[in-house]
């Protein structure tokens, strides 16, 4: 009599675990709607716009932007969200619904590859030629590239930064230094000179700090100023193969210990203040050399620096000073969501933002961020300000480079990073060694993102 | 018929037991409903996509045990999460026990006080997480902060806290004994609810304090000891906000609108798995490997709870 009974329980057991597991497969229901391009662009109708701007000044930059947009299309009404980073937006395009964006915007330009590849953002391709635009002519090289991921464009420069090398002219004057150095030997001579120790221990001032993990000091960032190509034709990462690898790691190294080694120079970071706030190590005098964007000197000129200073492109390795006045390029880029069912319409608001000339040069002009079209980048409205002017030559310069997209974003950035530090505090012993195994890892890392 | 005749009629028994096992689901059904929706399903999906390759847009494709073998051989973060969560849900809940025990017999001891010294313990852990570790790492910095300033004064060379890898998971320790309340509250009760007539009898017969506390006491309150380890292991294998913002914090990495955050400062000490499943899954949206992650952590928990649950690990009585 018992066999009935347990075999009902089994059965009860067994449909309780399939109707669990039928359940399973829909978790994986969250499949954006796609979204169209047949909508009239005439037509009345409002369009959300998701960007990351959050200072006041730069969202009134692009308030005024749309307001000069919504003069000239006065059937388009153009909601602006500000603020939202990467994170809410991959998972907002990725839930869909009536409330997402139709334009996007972001500032990471590495994840355009994963914007790209898995169809979030529409490509832009088609809208290009329906206007007419010859992308390459209007845009600099490097900016389209790192708009595109394996031949599809799916972003649009919205302006760029350029980084460069601010420097203090009352420090540089009191040590003798007559100009900003053109090579890393000098930027490592320059930088012990200028480096003020305490009698006590510690520093007053530092010449000019490689450590990665300060405000903008990312590897790549400096990497740029030896022109690196971090990944081969079939996509698989070269750092170990590059002997500009190890060159980088080693001046960053030399640097360190020309201004007393890694941990004194990382305990120094410590009493740093928040990077835009007016605690900024270059602003309160504690740095004398600095590597930031083009940004910076605006927030220099209104927190009123008590001291004199001016801009100049980073140095270059020893052996290549021809390619002087390079230096690394990033920027906002902006796409069309690929769930707008306004996809004309986003287009005309994306056209506006990022190949109209006057409004491109004005939007550079209010937020102090270097124009992304080659017309705005010679426009003579721009700001006159030789210290500003630096940056545009920066963007200009055919040597300047960005870090290239990739399938997983800004993955192979976060490895390249670990490793920096890894190098910067002495982990690493066997240099060649060490690369090798951040190929490997990058590699997996991009396997896994492909599968 | 008789009323013994019907009883033993076995149709009308099983009648009356499935009546009896209908009227029991349906009292267990909100519950069931409960742990099927939000327990029984994501874990099995958790099971599922840990098999598939997923980025939360495109179908999900099955990869067999790639992700497995992602996570456990490729990815170089998995070994210093795990050890770190380890290492945490060891020192951390043992040295939260143990404090929060003392703390507790502390304010059962005292005559003089008390309201204020059980409101002075209790204060802290109603700080909001994230203002109290900002607070920490303010107090810690080894450049600006006053503890070490006047450690200095008094000639201490004191550590770089949460900017010393070997330093920073001890600093997190700190952390959360200062926020010791919780723990306090619930051994407060527990001790005050040791019948006083064992500790008569107990001295009585010669006892010491010490023997008082280990004969009376402890057997009274392994019950409680167990939930606060129990409870302990189970959060702190979710331990995230703390470590993550004061990693942040004391990095000084610029966070804007568009950066990823990256948790583990120093040199990944700070790393732990829940910070890599968020990475993985919200960040990189690889669900596949963040799935693994999450069951692997999931069998960690299961396993250390078994572990304390059995009645030699000493913290259950006979009776449970």
């Amino acid at each position: 009599m018992a066999c009935p009974r347990t075999r009902s329980r089994t059965t009860a057991i067994a449909a309780a675990v399939a109707a669990l597991a039928a359940l399973a497969p829909l978790a994986g229901c969250a499949n954006p709607s796609v979204g169209s391009a047949r909508d009239d662009p005439d037509a009345p109708v409002t369009l959300t716009f998701w960007h990351g701007w959050s200072e006041k000044s730069e969202v009134k930059a692009i308030d005024d932007s749309i307001a000069r947009f919504e003069k000239l299309h006065p059937n388009i009404h153009v909601k602006a969200v500000g603020n939202v980073d990467d994170a809410t937006m991959n998972q907002a395009l990725r839930a869909g619904g009536d409330d997402a964006p139709d334009v996007v915007s972001s500032f990471t330009t590495t994840n355009v590859g994963q914007f790209c590849s898995s169809g979030m953002w529409a490509d832009l391709d088609p809208f290009l030629h329906k206007s007419r635009i010859a992308k390459r002519k209007l845009f600099p090289r490097t900016l389209v590239d790192y708009t595109q991921y394996r031949g599809k464009q799916c972003a649009l420069p919205l302006l760029a930064d350029a980084y460069g090398l601010y420097y203090n002219k009352d420090a540089f004057r009191r040590a003798g230094i007559r100009r900003p150095p053109h090579t890393m030997s000098e930027l490592k001579r320059d930088a012990a000179k200028l480096t003020v120790r305490r009698k006590g221990g510690g520093y007053r001032r530092v010449g000019f700090m490689p450590n990665f993990r300060l405000y903008q000091n990312s590897p790549p960032r400096l990497f740029a100023q030896w022109g690196p190509r971090y990944f081969d034709g079939r996509g698989r990462s070269r750092l170990s193969r590059d002997p500009d690898t190890r060159d980088y790691f080693r001046t960053t190294n030399a640097l360190l210990k020309a201004q007393g080694g890694y941990r004194a120079l990382e305990r120094f970071r410590t009493t740093f203040g928040d990077e835009m706030s007016s605690q900024n190590a270059f602003l309160t005098g504690k740095l004398a050399m600095h590597m930031d964007g083009e940004w910076r000197g605006l927030m220099l000129q209104q927190a009123g620096a008590k001291f004199h200073w001016g801009t100049a492109p980073l140095p270059v390795p020893d052996d290549r000073p021809g390619t002087y006045g390079r230096g690394f390029l990033t920027g906002t880029v902006a796409g069309i969501a690929n769930s707008s069912r306004h996809q004309n319409a986003a287009w005309e608001l994306l056209r506006f933002l990022t190949t109209d000339t006057r409004q491109v040069v004005r939007f550079s002009n209010a937020i102090h961020n270097v124009p992304s079209t080659r017309p705005a980048l010679k426009s003579p409205r721009l700001d006159a300000d030789p210290r500003f002017r630096t940056f545009v030559h920066i963007a200009r310069n055919p040597h300047s480079s960005a870090e290239p997209p990739t399938v997983n974003g800004g993955q192979f950035t976060t490895a390249f990073q670990d490793f920096g530090y890894d190098v910067e505090s002495g982990k690493v012993r066997d240099l060649r060694k060490g690369l090798r195994a951040l190929d490997a890892r990058i590699d997996a890392d991009t396997l896994q993102a492909r599968n | 018929m008789s009323l013994t005749q019907r009883a033993a009629d076995p149709a009308a028994l099983r009648r009356k037991r499935a009546r009896e096992r209908w009227c029991t689901l349906g009292f267990l059904s909100p519950w069931l409903v409960g742990f099927s929706v939000f327990f029984g399903y994501p874990l099995l999906a958790t099971v599922y996509f840990s098999f598939m390759h997923y980025n939360q847009i495109e179908p999900p494709t099955f990869v067999g045990l790639r992700n497995w073998a992602y996570v456990l051989t490729q990815m170089p973060l998995f070994g210093p999460a795990l050890w770190n969560t380890v290492w945490l849900v060891v020192v951390m809940v043992a040295l939260r026990v143990a404090f929060g025990l003392g703390v507790g017999l502390l304010v059962t001891k005292i005559k003089a006080g008390v309201g204020f010294f059980r409101t002075a313990f209790y204060i802290p852990y109603l700080a909001p997480p994230v203002a109290a570790t900002v607070a920490f790492v303010f107090l810690l910095n080894p450049g600006t902060g006053p503890v070490n300033g006047l450690l200095a004064r008094i000639g201490i060379h004191a550590p770089n806290w949460f900017n010393d890898p070997a330093w920073a998971k001890p600093s997190l320790v700190l952390l959360s004994l200062w926020g010791i309340g919780d723990l306090m509250v619930i051994f407060m009760a527990a001790l005050l609810d040791v019948p006083r007539e064992q500790y008569e009898a107990a001295e009585l017969d010669g006892a010491g304090p010490l023997s008082r506390f280990r004969y009376v006491t402890w057997p009274n309150i392994t019950p409680i000891v167990m939930f606060a380890v129990v409870t302990g292991v189970v959060q702190t294998m979710q331990y995230y906000t703390q470590a993550l913002v004061a990693g942040k914090l004391a990095s000084g990495v610029t966070i804007g609108p568009g950066s990823q955050i990256q948790p583990g400062y120093p040199d990944h000490s700070t790393l732990t798995v829940p910070q890599l499943v968020w990475s993985l899954g919200f960040q990189n949206f690889n669900t596949g490997a963040a799935c693994v992650l999450s069951l692997v952590l999931f069998a960690l928990a299961m396993a250390v709870t078994t572990l304390l649950m059995r009645k030699r690990a000493g913290l259950l009585a006979a009776e449970d």
